[in-house]
C-alpha cells in the first residue's frame, strides 16, 4: 500500500515544477501563432522574445519568470478518498520542497517578520487552496502560481445591478484597459459575476483554468465571452503594452446567483504566462496526470 | 536604431538614444526593487552612502531567483524585470540622488521618472516582461551581493556582470520622450470609444 500522503506530496511538487516551467499546450500554440501574425517590429520583437524564453523553460526544466508566483491549490475531494485534512499538510510539505528543488523564489513575505523563505506564511493562508467536495474516491489537485504583476491589476465592482450586463461589460473593458502595459499582455482575462464580493473574484480565478477557446457550455455566457474578446482587442494594447499585437489571448466568465441588491463583477487577469497544472490520484495512490 | 552601451554610461552617449531605440548593455547592472530603492534613499538622508556606486550603471527592477552551487558561488536561475510602476513614487528622486545611466525594467514608468531622466540624463528600457531565462542567459557573473538577510532574495542588491543584455527597447529618453505614455493615451483612447458603442 502507497502512503498517499506521500503521493499527494510528490505529486503537488511536481505539478509546481510544471506549471512553472510549462505552459499549457493551448498558450504555447496561441503565442506563437501570435508571433506570426504581428505585424509591427516592436510587438514581434517581444513576442518573440517570449516565445524563446518560454522554449528554454522547457528545455532546460527551469522557470519561465522569475515571480514564480503566489502559490494556490485548486483541490477536488472524494467522499471515498482516504485523506482529507492530511492533504493541506501534504501540500504545504510539496510547497517547502518545490521551493529547494525547482527552485521556486520564496514570494511569501509576512507584513511583520518578512520574507518566510518556503513559500509559506505564518498565518496559515498561503498557499492559498480551493476546497470543493465532490462524489467518488479521487483527488483531484490543480496547482496555480500567479505573479503579482499581474494580481495587482485585478479588480473588484459592485456594479449597480440597474446596469445589467452591459455594466459587466463595461466594468471588464475598464478593468483591462487600467492594466494597460503593466501586467506582461497580451492578457488571458478571467471574469466572475454574481455571489458575494468575495466570490466573483475565486470565480474569475477559476474561470482562468478552463483551456483557452474552451467556451462556457452556456450559449449566453459562450457568447459574451467571445464579444468580450473582440472587444477587448481593439484597446490596443498589445504585446507588452507597445501597441502591436493580441492585447487579450481570451476571456472567460463564470456566473453565480446574485444578490437582488447586488452586481458583483470581479476580474483577474494573468499575464502571457498562463501557468496551471493539474494531476488526479485515485485511492490507492496512482496518478493520473493532466495534460498539459 | 540600434546601441551598444557599456557602463559606465557616459551621458554624451545616453542622449544619442531616442525613444522606439534598440540597447544591449554591457558591464555592471544593479538590481533594486521597492525595498532597496526605499533603503538607498533613506541611508543617503541619514548621509551615509549605499554599497554600491550607481553612477551610470544599469539599475535593474529584478527580483531574480538564484541558487548557490557547492562552493557557496551565486548562480542566476531566473531573472526578469518586474513591474516599474511600482517605483514611480521614489525613481525620480533615486534618479537624482544616485544618477544610474539606464533603468531597467518592464510596463514603462511615469511623468516624474520621464522629468527626472531629461534632467539628470537617464533613459528607460523595457526588457520583454517575463522572459526570466533570456535575461538570465546574458548576466556572465554574479559579482556580488549586499543587503541579502535583511530584504530577502527578490529585494535586495544583486550585481551582475552582463555583456550584450537585451535587447532593450527604450520607451522613456534623455530628452522627454515617454513611449509608453503614448500607447497608454491610446489605449484611453480606444476604450473610451469601445465604452460608446456597448
Amino acid at each position: 500500500m502507497k502512503d498517499i500522503a506521500q503521493v499527494i506530496e510528490d505529486t503537488a511538487a511536481r505539478l509546481l515544477k510544471l506549471a512553472a516551467t510549462e505552459l499549457p499546450s493551448e498558450v504555447k500554440k496561441t503565442l506563437l501563432k501570435s508571433e506570426k501574425e504581428t505585424k509591427g517590429s516592436l510587438g514581434k520583437s517581444q513576442l518573440h522574445a517570449i516565445n524563446e524564453n518560454v522554449r528554454i523553460a522547457e528545455t532546460e526544466i527551469k522557470p519561465m519568470c522569475q515571480d514564480t508566483g503566489l502559490v494556490a491549490f485548486f483541490v477536488k475531494v472524494g467522499d471515498k478518498f482516504p485523506l482529507k485534512s492530511e492533504i493541506k499538510t501534504a501540500l504545504i510539505a510539496a510547497t517547502k520542497s518545490a521551493t529547494n528543488a525547482v527552485p521556486l523564489r520564496p514570494n511569501a513575505v509576512d507584513m511583520f517578520k518578512g520574507n518566510t523563505k518556503d513559500n509559506v506564511g505564518l498565518r496559515g493562508y498561503v498557499p492559498w487552496f480551493y476546497f470543493d467536495l465532490v462524489e467518488g474516491d479521487k483527488c483531484e489537485i490543480i496547482a496555480m502560481p500567479k505573479g503579482g504583476g499581474s494580481s495587482n491589476v485585478g479588480k473588484m465592482k459592485m456594479v449597480p445591478p440597474g446596469k445589467g450586463i452591459k455594466g459587466v461589460k463595461e466594468f471588464v473593458v475598464e478593468a483591462t484597459a487600467a492594466a494597460g502595459p503593466l501586467a506582461c499582455p497580451p492578457y488571458t482575462v478571467g471574469v466572475g459575476v454574481g455571489g458575494g464580493e468575495d466570490m466573483c473574484m475565486n470565480l474569475a480565478k477559476k474561470a482562468l483554468l478552463r483551456p483557452l477557446f474552451e467556451y462556457h457550455e452556456d450559449e449566453n455566457i459562450a457568447q459574451i465571452e467571445k464579444e468580450l474578446l473582440e472587444i477587448l482587442n481593439k484597446l490596443e494594447i498589445g504585446a507588452m503594452g507597445l501597441g502591436e499585437g493580441p492585447s487579450v489571448l481570451d476571456v472567460h466568465m463564470e456566473f453565480a446567483a446574485r444578490h437582488p441588491a447586488s452586481l458583483p463583477v470581479g476580474v483577474v487577469i494573468s499575464c502571457w504566462a498562463l501557468r496551471h497544472a493539474g494531476a488526479t490520484i485515485d485511492k490507492e495512490g496512482n496518478v493520473e496526470w493532466h495534460p498539459l | 536604431m540600434e546601441h551598444h552601451l557599456t557602463t559606465p554610461i557616459s551621458p554624451e552617449d545616453l542622449r544619442k538614444v531616442k525613444i522606439g531605440d534598440i540597447v544591449y548593455l554591457s558591464g555592471t547592472v544593479i538590481t533594486a526593487r521597492d525595498e532597496a530603492h526605499l533603503k538607498a534613499l533613506e541611508m543617503y538622508e541619514r548621509g551615509e552612502n549605499p554599497p554600491v556606486d550607481f553612477w551610470g550603471m544599469g539599475l535593474f527592477h529584478c527580483g531574480p531567483v538564484m541558487k548557490q552551487d557547492e562552493d557557496g558561488k551565486w548562480i542566476v536561475v531566473a531573472a526578469g524585470p518586474t513591474t516599474s510602476a511600482r517605483m514611480e513614487i521614489f525613481q525620480d528622486e533615486f534618479i537624482k540622488t544616485f544618477h544610474p545611466g539606464i533603468i531597467i525594467g518592464k510596463g514603462g514608468m511615469g511623468a516624474r521618472t520621464t522629468k527626472a531622466c531629461q534632467e539628470k540624463t537617464c533613459i528607460y528600457g523595457y526588457f520583454t516582461g517575463g522572459a526570466a531565462l533570456l535575461a538570465a542567459n546574458r548576466i556572465k557573473e554574479v559579482k556580488d551581493v549586499f543587503w541579502l538577510e535583511e530584504l530577502g532574495m527578490p529585494e535586495c542588491l544583486w550585481l551582475f556582470d552582463v555583456e550584450n543584455f537585451g535587447p532593450l527597447t527604450i520607451t522613456i529618453d534623455a530628452h522627454g520622450g515617454n513611449l509608453t505614455e503614448e500607447s497608454k493615451k491610446n489605449i484611453e483612447a480606444k476604450k473610451l470609444e469601445i465604452l460608446k458603442e456597448l
